[in-house]
């Protein structure tokens, strides 16, 4: 069967550039950057008015002020890099092994049901519950906020990556197998653009309670990072060097969210949480 | 002359021998199909029809190599089906979960082709005629959700006129279509058909559409499924959607295949399953009046 009597030659596709920018709403940043204001002023007023004690709550300013000298000092910035540092690796760690699980186990009937009870009992185990463990294990090292972060991050993406493989429309996956897909490109072409979706949302869950974990196992194990310098400036008394740090986590943990935000934003273009309306 | 049971017509592009599907369930077995046996002609299009919940749905997966038939065998050119074969595609009725929302159109028309190892150039031409055979050349960019329903099943036909088929399977394709929209389309199928030369099955449930589309169509009976009656449509080659739908042959097929469907669903079974019927006498000078 040709198909050389259609017309050939078929017209240069005209390229079209979808311009589908949703024009936000300027007062929507007005009102969150007022309610930041705000706030700010809310911390300002309670310690100077003496509604609390400026010694266990410095006004906002004071600590504004300390983070912006914290900005300029390089043990500062050694300190997010530790901090950084175990969230990254973390998390790639438990994404990847995550990812290979989810995909072997969703794709079997038989390992989906044999690991389903032992994954309801194990992912429900709080890692902080893993700290002597941890400190057994490795002692005062990246390791220890590792093995923490690994194990509260591999669950929220397993779980998400099981619900993904599961999702697999049958319409979709009939239709590859019609047109001669086999097992590898039906994983490839179907498998994993319906699972990336909850993948996403797995590693954004995942990069949140990674940044967790990781302040935690420096503030209680004392592994090198931000965490490790909270409690240090707690025990050394520079209230409102501690309360700069905490801000400091703060601001990583909304960076992080963003940032993931932006990611998913990009690799789901197509997916109905994110694209915009039809447009024929 | 009694064709072999076991042996297609040699000139068969499709033959269903003694089909039979029976589904094993918690409550006991449940014969969806109980024997079908017929054959497409190369370049036939045959259309089938039958009252809803007559296993339309099974026997399209029994042929296009998705599910196993429990008896009987389905060949493609004299070649037992084991698996999806090669040389045939499948249009869904679900176009929206057919086509892959993560890929663009053209992406979508191209991955069968680039799945099979074809090289690039020839993909490009073939994409490139079977978007232009559609009338899709301009949207190659977009993404199926930014389209039509109708412009979408358009989209999964072009990608099924890519993969360059014998035989292209089609379910029920235009229901979830609206009624004009649906009428563009049962003619660019008829055009389509003309052009490739390839061999259609088209299942349906609307009886006026079986006709109007087909050479022959094929009524099931109600389940357990076998053949209720075949005729042939001897209806004029160029069919227009106002004359050939006002033409009194028209009328009588439509009545014809609308009697026999109303029987199936009270129950009545063809004495001999499976035996082609003549169907009803052609009338004379049908179609006389259409240039």
């Amino acid at each position: 069967m040709s198909s050389k009597t259609l017309a050939s030659g078929a017209a240069a596709p005209s390229v079209e550039r979808q311009h589908r920018q949703v024009r936000k709403m300027p007062t929507k940043q007005l009102l969150g950057l007022a309610g930041i204001l705000g706030f700010l002023l809310t911390w300002e007023l309670i310690p100077r008015l003496g509604l609390v004690d400026p010694n266990y709550l410095p006004p906002a300013s004071e600590v504004i002020a300390a983070l912006i000298v914290d900005f300029g000092l390089t043990a500062f910035w050694v300190a997010v890099g530790e901090t950084m540092k175990a969230w990254f690796l973390g998390l790639l760690m438990a994404v990847a092994a995550a990812v290979v699980l989810g995909f072997i186990i969703g794709s079997s009937n038989f390992l989906r049901k044999a690991t389903n009870s032992t994954i309801e009992f194990l992912r429900p185990i709080p890692s902080v519950a893993l700290i002597p463990l941890a400190v057994l294990m490795f002692g005062v090292k990246i390791e220890s906020s590792l093995l923490l972060i690994v194990y509260a991050a591999f669950w929220q993406v397993l779980i998400q990556v099981l619900y993904g493989v599961a999702d697999v429309d049958m319409v979709a996956n009939n239709t590859a197998r019609t047109y001669g897909l086999g097992r590898m490109a039906r994983i490839r072409y179907v498998v994993f653009p319906t699972t990336l979706p909850y993948l996403m949302t797995g590693v954004r869950l995942a990069a949140a309670v990674a940044l967790v974990l990781a302040i935690t196992a420096e503030l209680v194990i004392g592994s090198p990072g931000l965490g490790r310098e909270i409690a240090l400036a707690q025990s050394g008394g520079a209230i409102s060097g501690m309360y700069a740090l905490v801000l400091a986590t703060g601001l990583i943990g909304v960076l992080i969210n963003m940032l993931m935000r932006f990611i998913e934003k990009k690799t789901l273009s197509w997916h109905t949480s994110v694209r915009s309306e039809v447009f024929v | 002359m009694q064709p072999d049971p076991t042996q297609a017509a040699p000139e068969a592009m499709l033959s269903v021998r003694g089909l039979k599907k029976v589904y094993q369930t918690d409550g006991g077995d449940v014969e969806a199909v109980r024997n079908l046996t017929f054959d497409l002609r190369a370049g036939e299009l045959a259309c089938l029809v039958g009252p809803s919940g007559s296993g339309k749905t099974t026997l399209l997966k029994c042929i296009s190599g998705l599910m196993a038939p429990t008896e009987g065998e389905v060949l493609l050119s004299g070649k037992r089906v084991s698996g999806p074969p090669k040389k045939m595609a499948v249009v869904f009725q679900e176009y929206g979960r057919s086509l892959f929302p993560w890929m663009r159109v053209r992406d979508n028309v191209e991955l069968p082709l680039k799945n099979q190892g074809v090289p690039r150039a020839e993909r490009d031409r073939l994409v490139d005629e079977a978007l232009e055979a559609v009338g899709l050349s301009h949207v190659p960019r977009s993404y199926p959700w930014q389209l039509s329903g109708g412009m979408q099943q358009r989209v999964a036909i072009a990608r099924a006129i890519a993969y360059q088929p014998e035989v292209l399977l089609m379910d029920e394709p235009f229901a979830a279509v609206d009624a004009q929209t649906r009428a563009d389309l049962e003619d660019l199928i008829r055009t389509v058909w003309k052009k490739l030369g390839i061999t259609i099955l088209f299942v349906t449930h609307d009886i006026d559409e079986s006709v109007y589309l087909g050479e022959r169509v094929i009524i099931l009976s109600s389940s357990p499924t076998v053949i209720q009656e075949d005729i042939a449509i001897d209806l004029p080659e160029e069919r227009d959607q106002l004359e050939t739908r006002s033409l009194p042959r028209f009328t009588e097929l439509r009545h014809h295949v609308y009697e026999q469907i109303q029987l199936a669903k009270k129950g009545d079974r063809p004495a001999a399953a499976g035996t082609p019927s003549a169907g009803p006498t052609p009338a004379a000078a049908s179609g006389a009046d259409v240039a």
